[in-house]
């Protein structure tokens, strides 16, 4: 106990079962669907079509002078990841509860899990947007190496508030209930559908602090060349992403002795 | 010089159950109290991990365990005793870290491994083989340990040739075999084990109690929990006896079941509503409730009576609820002396006959053993089984006893030894051939 957010002793001790955990959900997720693993493209390219149309064309939002559909599924990429991620983090203790209730190992693993499995769909995904990149005539400068940073940052904002959340939704089930509704809200707060040059310049670092600003419109300066790389969005994001993180884990350390009571 | 491996100390557990909520029978009061449902909701949810400490017997708190404390040496298996409620499962459960004592605390020297529950987080969509790894690490064994121990595991199971098929094409027995060779080959140096042996049919328990000899054997420290006085006299050296959450004993496993029986002797007493009528449904050993065995009657002579004499026409009659709809349903009952020596068991499998039982039908059977074959004097016991083609869902230990009173049968004033005769038949002579 003590002090320290997270035993990473024990979790090391566990990594085995952390492995078998992610690779259950990869294994899983698809299993006994026709598309398989094309269910992670299909969501971000259709959502891509509906946003090019209802965004671009109707409603003409400025995409920081790269086509639209490109620069949406730019930002697309990592935010279904980041939702998914988020989704299947806070539903996780709950559907764990029989294993919760009945063996004990590091409760962390159970929302955590889910955050790596997601990077599987995050990679296809990814693999589709080089191909639109090469398809639209985009070349990779050597900013690229700044991007497996914002993976991080993305990953490390996914399981903070992954960990919030699931936490919460054990005792509190309306967790649950308002996932998918605030994941779609969150969306809007994101600059997925717009640029965040769109954002007035005063209120630029108080929007910074929703960490996937950072990482989307980082995206964006990294593969689209749309802006230089936004260094103050990703700083902000990183410093409440790191806050999300390890509050979370406190929290999620006080409330894991009262999980397999009330799950 | 012996370690202590597991310290108990002080422990206690309170939980939270649920108070019926007054409901409201006018429009607006029904009204007000839905508006005022999220609030009421809201503490009613935080309630369930604050416990305000000034209201320590608030009604809707109750104490699974009450300052427990005790010591299991290494090498040693402790049997913990009790009837449902008593806190069992509660104090495993704490042992295995699963959930927090309110105040108190456990020390644990060595690794530990809990198997409360065969099979956890077996994945259908998964193979068996995949289901291994994954349970063998939930179970705290490393990917390496499996690799190393897979073929034993394999073999123990039996499922060899269905261990790349999903496991949801499993028949339940296949499910359950599996899992028990994933826990069997568990290498702790304390091991938890509750109540998974009552799961299985009869072969499979043979195969559990055999493997926790084995366990046993090898000098690790097991804590069990069980309702089968069998298998904790076998297995066990010492036992605790708890009884609505406190220790009301604790000694060598022989004196821990005499004092269970003497403890629960007051509530046996209670199950005899009248003469040769016993109602089952808050028996000790119950562990359905309104389910099951509900409720037996025996008769001497067809008249209700719990004393009997040898030879007589013994019958009884069990009223059932059957839990699901079924067609073939098993019922069984032993009869053992009152050291626990089982004399008599039979079920409808033997005797070839068929009972179909709906679903929450309550229904009676009748038992008839005529020419009684017992001749011995002394208090006798029933044990009940209830099940379905799968598995014996009901186990009533010692459902009731009865008393065999023996007389001068051959009216010869030379009455039976009556430390020998457990059986004999009334026809039985002795004659002089002649030449």
């Amino acid at each position: 106990m003590g002090w320290q957010p997270i035993d990473w002793k024990e979790l090391w001790r566990y990594k085995d079962l952390f492995y078998f955990l992610v690779w259950r959900d990869i294994k899983t997720r698809y299993a006994q669907s026709v598309l398989g693993i094309g269910w992670a493209v299909i969501q971000p390219i259709f959502s891509m079509i509906v946003f090019t149309i209802v965004f671009g064309k109707l409603a003409k939002i400025n995409s920081d002078g790269v086509p639209y559909a490109i620069f949406s599924y730019t930002a697309l990429v990592p935010w279904t990841y980041f939702s998914g991620g988020l989704t299947g983090a806070s539903g996780s203790l709950l559907g764990a509860s029989g294993m919760m209730t009945k063996v004990y190992f590091p409760r962390l693993v159970i929302p955590l899990a889910p955050v790596m499995a997601k990077l599987v769909d995050f990679c296809i995904a990814f693999i589709i947007l080089l191909l639109m990149m090469f398809y639209f005539g985009f070349t990779p400068t050597i900013n690229i190496i700044y991007l497996p940073g914002l993976i991080l940052l993305m990953m490390l904002t996914a399981s903070g508030m992954g960990m919030w959340l699931t936490a919460m939704a054990v005792q509190y089930r309306d967790i649950n209930y308002a996932m998918s509704f605030f994941v779609q809200l969150l969306m809007y707060v994101a600059p997925v559908v717009y640029p965040a040059s769109n954002i007035p310049e005063s209120f630029r670092l108080i929007y910074g602090c929703f960490p996937m600003v950072g990482v989307i419109e980082g995206f964006r300066s990294i593969l689209l060349q749309t802006n230089p790389i936004p260094w103050d969005l990703i700083g902000v994001g990183s410093v409440v992403a790191l806050i999300f993180f390890i509050s979370g884990a406190f929290y999620f350390r006080r409330m894991e002795k009262y999980f397999a009571d009330i799950a | 010089m012996k370690d202590v491996v597991v310290k108990v100390e002080n422990l206690s557990k309170r939980y939270r159950i649920g108070l019926k909520e007054d409901t409201k029978d006018t429009l607006f009061g029904a009204l007000g109290s839905v508006l005022k449902s999220p609030f009421r909701n809201l503490k009613r949810l935080q309630k369930l991990t604050h416990f305000n400490n000034g209201q320590q017997n608030s009604d809707d708190i109750i104490w699974a365990l009450k300052d427990v404390s005790f010591e299991v040496k290494r090498g040693e298996i402790i049997g913990i005793i009790g009837k449902n409620g008593a806190g069992k499962s509660t104090l495993l459960k704490i042992l295995a870290q699963i959930t927090h004592p309110t105040s108190g605390r456990v020390e644990l020297n060595g690794r530990i491994a809990s198997l409360l529950e065969v099979g956890t987080g077996f994945h259908p969509e998964l193979t068996g083989r995949e289901n291994i790894y994954l349970n063998g690490t939930i179970l705290g064994m490393t990917k390496k340990e499996i690799d190393r121990k897979l073929d034993q595991i394999i073999d123990f199971s039996g499922v060899e040739i269905f261990l790349d098929t999903p496991v949801k094409r499993y028949s339940s027995g296949m499910r359950v075999r599996l899992a028990f060779a994933v826990a069997a080959h568990l290498e702790p140096e304390i091991l938890i084990i509750d109540e998974v042996l009552a799961v299985g049919d009869a072969e499979f328990q043979k195969k559990c109690l055999g493997k926790m000899k084995d366990v046993a054997q090898q000098g690790r420290t097991v804590v069990f929990v069980s309702h089968n006085m069998a298998a904790m006299q076998t297995l066990c050296n010492n036992g605790v006896l708890l009884n609505d959450g406190e220790i009301k004993f604790s000694g060598n496993i022989e004196d821990t079941i005499i004092a269970y029986k003497e403890n629960s002797q007051i509530i046996f007493n209670d199950i005899e509503i009248s003469k040769g009528i016993f109602d089952l449904k808050n028996h000790p050993n119950k562990q359905l409730k309104n389910l099951g065995v509900l409720k037996a009657l025996t008769y001497c002579d067809n008249k209700l009576a719990n004393t009997f004499y040898p030879g007589c026409s013994f019958k009884f009659e069990v009223e059932i609820r059957n839990k699901e709809d079924d067609n073939n349903t098993l019922f069984g009952f032993i009869i053992k002396t009152n050291d626990n020596e089982p004399i008599i068991g039979i079920n409808n499998r033997h005797t070839g006959d068929i009972f179909t039982i709906k679903k929450g039908e309550i229904k009676t059977l009748s038992i008839n053993l005529p020419d009684f074959p017992v001749y011995r004097n002394g208090i006798y016991w029933v044990d009940f089984c209830l099940g379905n083609r799968n598995t014996n869902y009901e186990i009533i230990e010692n459902a009731f006893s009865f008393e065999i009173e023996c007389f001068d049968i051959y009216k010869t004033a030379n009455i039976l030894d009556p430390k020998l005769n457990l059986i004999l038949n009334k026809h039985a002579t002795l004659k002089l051939l002649e030449k």
